[in-house]
């Protein structure tokens, strides 16, 4: 009988540049919550243990360290808590191997991941507690603004590629100074 | 070129797919025989001003908009989520 | 020539740098021309058709004749402009457009043929004999034709782009710019000042003018002081906004690294795309030269330019120095450069009526005739009201008055408007969405004008982005104003330049004229006028005043050429930041990727997935011989193959079944729980779209698969199917292709393989059955499938275990003598098998194409099947799907085509083509997969196969398109 040996999707120490830091997070079960039709109700019961609700487009809903984040119309990914029994609320999809995560932070990050991603992320524009769903380059995202930086989400097939992109722009970024 | 998605917010060009017009919404019943069909799926008015068309938000929500604009000016006047139009789809 | 105590450089820094070949000094924040201007060096190009000498004409951007190329260690740039080149130490530089050295140019000869050489000459002279086009004229054309050279090898210069966002985006940093950008910041706006040059400041820097009685550098300063303290401001120089687009978009390029010496990670340039719900354009003004005879020789600049390289480089143009204007301003050159100690040896005023009380000789009503010196301006001849003149000079500043920068409010479709009063022409207001023009960018020309505007301009921002504005006092300033009278050409008898870059005179415009090219832009495209680098900065209202008069027309009947974007050549590098190497593309890699190129598997790219090619083993000399063992182990015992790829959609909700009804042209709401089926998706036009499998693994849930290629085709498809007709429905899917790896495991001992891992052992699981495995604790998906042909398994687990799985389903197969096998088995598998890919399913084929008009139920609606029903989509006629049978060796023919034996080998005789080819050792053939006119009744029959791309021309036997185990015995096993 086999032992299975559960990888991280990216083995990668942590860079840091000037006052830029890039790392691979693990963010422990991602889990796709989509809201049925007409479910609302249900799915506010279904939250209220952990004390989060279903957020609004571009939002999170947070409580102690477990995030329920906006991924799309009528869906969100729970992060951070194996998910509870939704019932007929919503289809439930576990996502935990899918994303790969990683963090950006330090004063210049919005500046960085500016340079993949078509967006304002400054503090004013994008605050913490804002979340969107967003293109890095030419890959799928979702980027979460954190009061240190980013958490920004990346298929695990594509994160070699996407700490790529960010570690040039910092490097970039760092040579102009 | 900037659209206004109605859950991302305005959203560069680049995030959305092309598809055509807003007559695709309008599926022609199983048996309405060949004309309607080539209609809906081939005859496209190609107006010089407003114009509704859609436009796939593939690096955002996912979700199809019709995208109201004008073809002349640039102006985009507007876009709604396909999902929720009334009598547009079926 | 340096002028003691002028000018803004930082004469502590020295720094030195060559020019072809000799090493120059200069300081910091000179510019090579003001740096060789200072050394007077005179000759610093060559013109493009006639190899003329040319000298620094400008001290911006718009440059046409001081064109050099940069040689650094790993790029080479052409038509860089030397006077935005700023000089650092170690910059290499030479002169380009010559053959020989830059004083002797062997192509000078030109100049003598110069009257061979006018408008058309092209389209007149390499007509005959026709035999020459392509041995001689093209040959001879190429090797004069074009501007500076590139070094033939890769740019390797690291470039970078980036994106912004802002309330105000203020475009040029001048007077009128500072102070909109001052006003906006005060008032809390989110603000880019962006700005072409090195310093920041515009014609303040250049103009000698006091602000607020001090120096226009000195109040320049105390702006910009305040604007970098403030956190809402950012400063861009050095960046030029180069295009207006829809929706507030700006495209702007900033020069990063190409003003200091190369380093790691620096980036040359940089391209910003800058989103802004206001902008002001505050980008100055382009002073126009003359049209006199012989007005291009080294010494004949810009008067506007003069004076920058006195007051803001310290730079006297010439020892003797005469001014040509049309109009008052240019007078400030002439007093500026007496201030300093430079001789001028006369104002030579066009105008009948101007003042004559200057501290040097002013002639009114004055014409410059001729001109004289080979290398450098010696000598001018001409008349004034007062009789003729002939002066020594070896610097003429020249002024034809001013034209507003305009370029970009042209950007969207814009044309601009005709001021009779300036001469010029004006912006069209509102022809950019959120743009408003300001400064002399308006008309403007006064300094205490421009502050007035800017000020006003950003009021009226800041009123639209709903900010009440703070107090910003307006400076004092000159306002004494702008008096021009229009002076495009001067007659005479020698060439008149109106394009120096391009080498277009007065005389070419009025032949275009002559022989009918009377419209503005033929005129341009007959004559190359405004086609050069300075796209026509220089020339463009000369030569259309010129073909105004030609033609008999006013100037804005004659109209004006488009201007579009780019505003300045824009480096394709710098667009293209990014994109090379890695960045080209998103690397996609499989759970199995190392343990595969552990093995040796060369990868190959899948889309954007990287995939195992095949395994080689010691002793393997190529890859057909490692493909035929792979093959061969999969038929004979068990092969394990990474199928992750693969599209994985996940689909739930009550009205699951239904939508898959709806979307799938055959039925799955009757598919049993733990049951897979085959499904086949059509495109609303009848063609077939994808095709895969679909578990159903609960009464309202369904695991899709889509074929590699199509996963994201697919996924917009179901998002419109259900947005657009059903979005009421209770389903919901998302794609968990990235949640599970999934491998194949195919063979007679597959279920033998599956055993040896799993927790409890399969027993009775049927072909197309599905569920639930325990795998050392982990829960997995087990489907029984195949793409082999064999009996097969397909076994998925959470991502996270994938690498382990592969290596213990690979470690475990070879103990029963299989192993790993890659896409070229695979291939050759699914060909044996006929089994369809995107090769077949290729767009333009109908589900009765493939043999399976069976598969689009009769009993309900699906996404498709009106339209496929349509006559010619069905029928003899259609090209429908066979095997071909070929003799063994024959190298790989896809994409050959099929004719009737005995027919003519012509397009039209074509009977169909081959889609797929495959060695195959079972069969002992070469099989091919394709589609053939009327194929399935053709079974059977000898076929020609004509591939002119290889030279092949051969037959094959046409036949069913399963080879192996037509009955499925195998699959079912």
């Amino acid at each position: 009988m086999p032992e299975l040996i559960a990888k991280p999707a990216l083995e990668k120490a942590p860079l840091t540049l000037g006052t830029c830091r890039l790392e691979a997070v693990d963010l422990g079960p991602i889990t796709s919550v989509a809201l049925f039709p007409g479910q609302e109700k249900a799915m506010a019961k279904a939250l209220k243990p952990l004390g989060l609700s279903f957020p609004d487009p571009n939002s999170l809903s947070a409580k102690a360290g477990v995030q329920l984040v906006w991924t799309g119309r009528e869906q969100a990914f729970l992060i951070g808590v194996t998910a509870p029994d939704f019932g007929a609320a919503a289809a439930v999809t576990d996502q935990s191997g899918g994303w790969a995560a990683l963090r950006l932070s330090g004063d210049k990050a919005a500046e960085v991941l500016m340079r993949h991603v078509p967006l304002d992320l400054r503090a004013a524009a994008f605050p913490p507690g804002r979340a969107v769903r967003a293109p890095l380059g030419h890959m799928s995202s979702v980027v979460i603004r954190e009061e240190a930086g980013f958490l920004i989400l990346i298929f695990r097939s594509m994160a070699r590629t996407a700490w790529h992109e960010i570690e040039v722009a910092m490097r970039t970024l760092a040579a102009r100074a | 070129m900037r659209i206004p998605c109605p859950l991302c917010g305005p959203r560069d060009r680049r995030e959305f797919t092309y598809y055509g017009s807003d007559d695709y919404l309008n599926r022609p019943a199983p048996d309405a025989g060949a004309g309607p069909w080539d209609d809906h799926l081939h005859l496209r008015a190609n107006p010089a001003g407003e114009t509704h068309d859609l436009w796939y938000h593939e690096a955002g929500c996912a979700q199809w908009l019709r995208v109201h604009r004008n073809t002349v000016s640039h102006e985009i006047y507007g876009a709604a989520l396909v999902a929720g139009l009334k009598g547009g789809a079926q | 020539m340096r002028v003691a105590g002028k000018g803004l450089i930082e004469r502590e820094k020295p720094v030195s740098f060559t020019f072809d070949g000799r090493t120059y000094a200069g300081f910091k924040g000179d510019t090579v021309a003001s740096a060789l201007l200072a050394a007077r060096v005179r000759v610093v190009g060559r013109s493009f058709k006639y190899h003329r000498p040319r000298g620094v004409l400008t001290a911006g951007s718009e440059e046409p004749n001081a064109l050099i190329e940069v040689v650094g260690a790993k790029n080479q740039t052409p038509n860089v402009r030397a006077t935005v080149q700023e000089v650092f130490e170690g910059l290499v530089t030479r002169s380009q457009n010559r053959m020989g050295s830059l004083r002797w140019d062997l192509l000078a000869v030109n100049d003598l043929m110069a009257p061979f050489f006018s408008a058309g000459f092209y389209y007149k002279t390499f007509m005959w004999p026709r035999a020459f086009w392509e041995k001689v004229y093209e040959p001879a054309i190429r090797r004069a034709a074009g501007l500076g050279s590139l070094s033939g090898r890769h740019d390797e210069g690291h470039y970078e782009k980036a994106f912004a966002f802002c309330d105000l985006l203020v475009i040029g940093a001048g007077p009128t710019g500072l102070i909109a950008a001052l006003t906006a910041a005060r008032a809390g706006a989110d603000v880019i000042l962006a700005d072409e040059d090195s310093r920041m400041g515009g014609r303040l820097l250049s103009n000698g003018e006091t602000v607020d009685g001090q120096p226009g550098p000195d109040w320049v300063a105390a702006v910009l002081a305040e604007l970098s303290s403030l956190p809402n401001v950012r400063l861009m120089p050095r960046t030029t906004v180069s295009g207006a687009y829809d929706g507030g978009i700006y495209g702007a390029l900033e020069r990063v690294g190409l003003h200091k010496p190369a380093r790691p990670d620096l980036p040359r340039e940089a391209f910003w795309r800058i989103t802004a719900r206001r902008a002001i354009l505050a980008s100055g003004a382009l002073e126009r030269p003359i049209a006199f005879p012989m007005n291009d020789r080294p010494g004949i600049m810009m008067a506007g330019a003069v004076q920058s390289y006195l007051n803001r480089y310290g730079v006297a143009s010439g020892k003797r120095v005469t001014l040509f204007a049309n109009n008052d301003g240019a007078r400030a050159v002439a007093r500026d450069l007496m201030a300093a100690g430079v001789q001028v040896a006369a104002i030579l005023d066009s105008r009948a009526n101007a003042s004559a009380v200057e501290n040097c000789p002013v002639y009114l009503g004055a014409r410059i005739t001729d001109t004289s010196g080979r290398h450098g301006l010696r000598l001018i001849e001409g008349h004034h009201a007062g009789g003729a003149f002939k002066l020594e000079t070896d610097c003429l500043a020249m002024s034809g008055g001013w034209n507003p920068t305009l370029h970009l409010t042209c950007h969207m479709g814009g044309r601009p408007r005709w001021s009779e009063e300036l001469a010029a022409f004006v912006p069209m207001e509102g022809a950019v969405p959120g743009l408003v023009a300001a400064g002399a960018a308006n008309g403007t020309f006064t300094t205490h004008g421009c502050l007035a505007a800017g000020h006003a301009v950003a009021e009226a921002a800041l009123a639209d982005l709903g900010l009440s504005p703070a107090k910003v006092a307006l400076p004092r300033a000159e306002g004494l104003p702008y008096v021009v009278e229009p002076l495009w050409a001067v007659e005479g008898k020698g060439r008149a330049w109106l394009d120096f870059a391009n080498d277009v005179t007065t005389k070419d415009v009025k032949l275009a004229a002559q022989e009918g090219y009377a419209s503005v832009e033929h005129m341009k495209r007959y004559t190359t006028q405004g086609m050069a680098p300075d796209q026509g900065k220089n020339s463009n209202m000369g030569a259309l005043a010129v073909l105004a008069d030609a033609t008999g027309r006013a100037i804005p009947e004659t109209g004006i050429t488009t201007f579009r974007p780019p505003y300045v050549p824009v480096s394709v590098a710098a667009l293209g930041a990014g994109g090379r190497g890695m960045g080209f593309a998103p690397q996609r890699f499989l759970t199995s990727d190392q343990a595969s190129r552990d093995r040796g598997a060369p990868m190959i790219e899948a889309g954007l997935w990287y995939r195992p090619s095949y395994f080689p083993k010691p002793g393997e000399a190529t890859w057909r011989v490692s493909c035929d063992r792979e093959v061969a182990m999969v038929r004979g015992a068990v092969g394990v193959a990474d199928v992750s790829t693969l599209g994985k959609i996940d689909i739930q909700g009550r009205d699951a079944a239904r939508f898959l009804d709806l979307v799938y042209t055959n039925t799955f709401s009757t598919l049993p729980v733990g049951r897979v089926r085959y499904g086949l998706m059509l495109r609303e036009d009848g063609f077939v779209m994808d095709d895969g499998t679909t578990a159903r693994l609960g009464e309202n849930h369904f695991l899709m698969t889509t074929t590699t290629a199509a996963a994201g085709q697919v996924m917009r498809h179901l998002d419109f199917v259900h947005q657009t007709h059903c979005a009421d429905w209770d389903v919901r899917f998302i794609s968990v292709t990235e949640a599970w790896a999934q491998f194949a495991v195919a063979g007679p001992k597959s279920r033998a393989l599956l055993n040896a891992v799993l927790d409890q052992p399969v027993q009775d699981f049927p072909f197309m059955a599905c569920g639930a495995v325990q795998l050392g604790g982990v829960t997995a998906r087990l489907f029984r499938i195949s793409f082999s042909g064999e009996q097969g398994y397909e076994i998925a687990v959470p991502t996270r275990y994938g690498e382990s799985l592969f290596r213990d389903l690979v470690a475990k197969a070879e103990t029963m003598g299989g192993g790993p096998y890659g896409m070229e088995a695979l291939n050759v598998l699914r060909v044996e098998k006929g089994f369809i890919t995107h090769a077949e399913i290729h767009g333009r084929t109908t589900a009765f194409d493939i043999g399976m008009e069976k598969m689009v139920s009769p009993k309900k609606d699906c996404i498709g099947k009106a339209m496929a029903a349509r006559p010619a989509l069905v029928g003899p006629e259609r090209q429908q799907l066979v095997g071909l049978k070929i003799a063994t060796g024959t190298p790989p023919c896809s994409g050959a085509h099929l004719f009737t034996v005995g027919d003519k080998v012509g397009r039209e005789e074509s009977q169909g083509y081959i889609t797929s080819f495959a060695h195959s050792d079972l069969m002992g053939a070469c099989l091919g997969l394709g589609f053939l006119k009327n194929g399935r009744a053709r079974h059977g029959e000898i076929i020609r196969i004509v591939d002119h791309l290889r030279g092949l021309d051969l037959t094959a036997e046409v036949c069913d398109p399963v080879f192996h185990d037509k009955d499925g015995e195998k699959l079912r096993a």
